[in-house]
């Protein structure tokens, strides 16, 4: 069982808020990921619930149970860290066992343990090696190989993949997700990057400057975003907003359209601007266009259109995918 | 672009470095070839080198005199001793200082520094009327206690640089595969600053044997290390170069043996991990 539940969470270092009070339900067997830019509390609530930092006000329930004066040792969680955190001078073997050690289980039932979970992570070949001689790949699954054999209530993942190169980072983020669904563990993972947010979670938490933005499902986030922040920061490339009177005619502040949602054709009706950057990236081709009054909008086309900069062209919104937002940000529904 | 190093700089840079290493050894060399000479030729001008009929008789005649092994034991016991006490107090206080620092942990730090900077005369009065009191004086717990105090800033400034160099992350991941904060001690940082800890033990051991000053005021016999034992040959009337000599060179062998197979770890505690 793993259900974590957050109320009224908040968490000030000297003067400064860094979480202003979050509220959260985390379902047992979930897959939940914090995003947010650098700086907006995320890791911070994650260290909060690992028992890493003690918060300044709120509670956190751990299924049911207040853990706030509980050590991160007895929290039973466990954590995989950015920088893998590896015991440097234990071998693949130690490290994966040392939690087991920690919690007095007998040695051979240790050794089992940790042969099914190096077997599970294609380490067996390495488990007598110290951490300086695995490849950063292969530090990673030592990393998590440690997470998942303790068998833990959570994984709490702090931009685990962060440091790997891209390839590699798209492998392992399939091999996490599938080893999470297999373990049916309840997971929190960090990160900064909303692909790995929208392909990983099955909740997404948008943290801003220490606020909870918004918490949903990733399509909820990608297709009712509930504020102009959220609406901004999940997907690429990022939303137009556009302001002044083209909102007003839709009786709103400012209404914001994702690229992908406008259609771009050289003659008809819509917005006329002119091509300033075009990027063809073969299945996609990304036109950044002035559009006189209205600012420079993005405009995400399948295939390959010809255009290139400096031609005329017209931009049209889809109808039924405009979202629109209120004086204060926050997004108004019929 | 790297420097150019001509080869007739770095001969004269080779020699030069030499002969200050020389200069630098030179009174532990004369101290060496003078305990093999008679006392006459010990303080003869002009005085020989190489050339003058060596003998033992000087170190038969220091055995004869005083029991050396009974000051060596001492001298193990009092450095060994208080250097080990300074750690266990000192890893933990190192520990919370670099991984749990409150506002005043600078503080704290150059306070215990500046106990280094008061001259210790300064504080004889006291500690021998307490010692005296109770029952200290010439005793081996006294002597490990008094040095234990005086070089646990040391220990625990070196500890505290060291530990300053290892990952938090580390200690958090061994809090989260439960440790607690003995067995995170235990397992996690002491293996990682072995290195460290290696140099720390063997700089305040050569301090520790080479302290003087607390070792001859508050010791006669019993008690008494290496360093009462040389003092004993100098006298007020009468120097025996030769006998003081052979006296010395025991005393500072174990120390100079140490000290030779040590070299490496001796460096980087005496750079103080200022550089990595």
């Amino acid at each position: 069982m793993g259900r974590i539940t957050l109320v009224g969470v908040r968490k000030s270092f000297g003067a400064t808020a860094v979480i202003k009070g979050a509220d959260l339900e985390i379902a047992d067997g979930s897959f939940v990921v914090f995003v947010g830019p650098s700086g907006c509390g995320k890791t911070t609530l994650l260290r909060l619930i690992a028992g890493l930092e003690d918060v300044s006000a709120g509670r956190i329930l751990i299924d049911g149970a207040n853990v706030v004066d509980v050590p991160a040792a007895k929290r039973g969680l466990s954590m995989v860290f950015q920088s893998y955190a590896l015991y440097p001078h234990m071998s693949v073997r130690g490290n994966i066992g040392f939690g087991l050690k920690m919690a007095g289980l007998p040695r051979d039932e240790i050794k089992r343990k940790v042969d099914a979970a190096a077997a599970t992570l294609n380490l067996t070949p390495y488990l007598d090696r110290k951490p300086r001689e695995l490849s950063g790949g292969q530090r990673q699954r030592v990393a998590i190989g440690r997470a998942i054999v303790r068998e833990p209530k959570a994984f709490l993942f702090d931009e685990p993949l962060s440091n790997l190169d891209a390839a590699l980072r798209v492998q392992m983020r399939l091999e996490v997700s599938k080893l999470q669904r297999q373990l049916a563990t309840t997971a929190i993972y960090v990160t900064h990057d909303q692909v790995e947010a929208m392909t990983m979670a099955d909740r997404i938490v948008v943290l801003n400057a220490g606020n909870v933005e918004q918490y949903g499902s990733p399509l909820e986030l990608y297709e009712r975003p509930a504020n102009l922040f959220v609406a901004g920061f999940i997907g690429s490339p990022r939303m137009n907003f556009i302001g002044r009177e083209a909102a007003q005619r839709h009786g709103a502040a400012t209404i914001g359209i994702r690229p992908e949602h406008l259609a771009a054709s050289r003659d008809g009706d819509g917005w006329e601007g002119r091509v300033s950057v075009a990027e063809h990236l073969g299945s996609d081709t990304f036109l950044y266009v002035d559009v006189p009054q209205i600012g420079s909008l993005t405009a995400r086309l399948v295939g390959e259109l010809g255009l290139t900069t400096g031609d005329r062209v017209r931009l049209r919104p889809d109808p039924d995918r405009i979202h629109r937002f209120s004086e204060d940000g926050k997004a108004m529904r019929p | 672009m790297a420097r150019r190093v001509s080869t007739g700089r770095t001969l004269v840079m080779t020699l030069l470095a030499w002969g200050v290493g020389f200069v630098i050894f030179f009174p532990i060399l004369w101290m060496g070839l003078a305990s093999f000479k008679t006392e006459l030729e010990a303080f003869a001008t002009p005085p020989s080198f190489l050339f003058f009929d060596w003998t033992t008789e000087n170190y038969a005649a220091v055995q004869g005199r005083s029991d050396y092994v009974h000051h060596a034991v001492n001298s193990v016991v009092i450095a060994g001793g208080s250097v080990l006490i300074a750690l266990l107090i000192a890893i933990p206080a190192a520990w919370s200082m670099a991984f749990a620092p409150s506002r005043h942990t600078r503080d704290i730090l150059l306070w215990m520094l500046s106990t280094k900077m008061m001259p210790p005369v300064g504080v004889l009065v006291p500690i021998y009327l307490i010692y005296r009191n109770f029952g200290l004086l010439d005793s081996r717990i006294g002597l490990v206690l008094v040095l234990c105090l005086g070089n646990l800033p040391i220990v625990v400034w070196m500890l505290f640089t060291y530990f300053k160099e290892i990952p938090k992350d580390v200690l958090e991941a061994a809090r989260m595969d439960g440790a607690t904060v003995g067995k995170e001690l235990v397992y996690v940082l002491t293996p990682m600053a072995v290195p460290g800890i290696a140099s720390t033990v063997l700089l305040n051991v050569i301090l520790a044997w080479n302290e003087a000053f607390w070792t001859l005021n508050l010791s006669t016999s019993e008690a008494a290390p290496l360093t009462v034992f040389i003092a004993s040959y100098s006298s007020p009337e009468g120097l025996f170069w030769a006998k003081l000599s052979a006296a010395s060179t025991l005393a500072i062998a174990p120390i100079l043996v140490l000290g030779w197979f040590s070299q490496r770890q001796l460096v980087r505690g005496l750079t103080f991990g200022a550089v990595k």
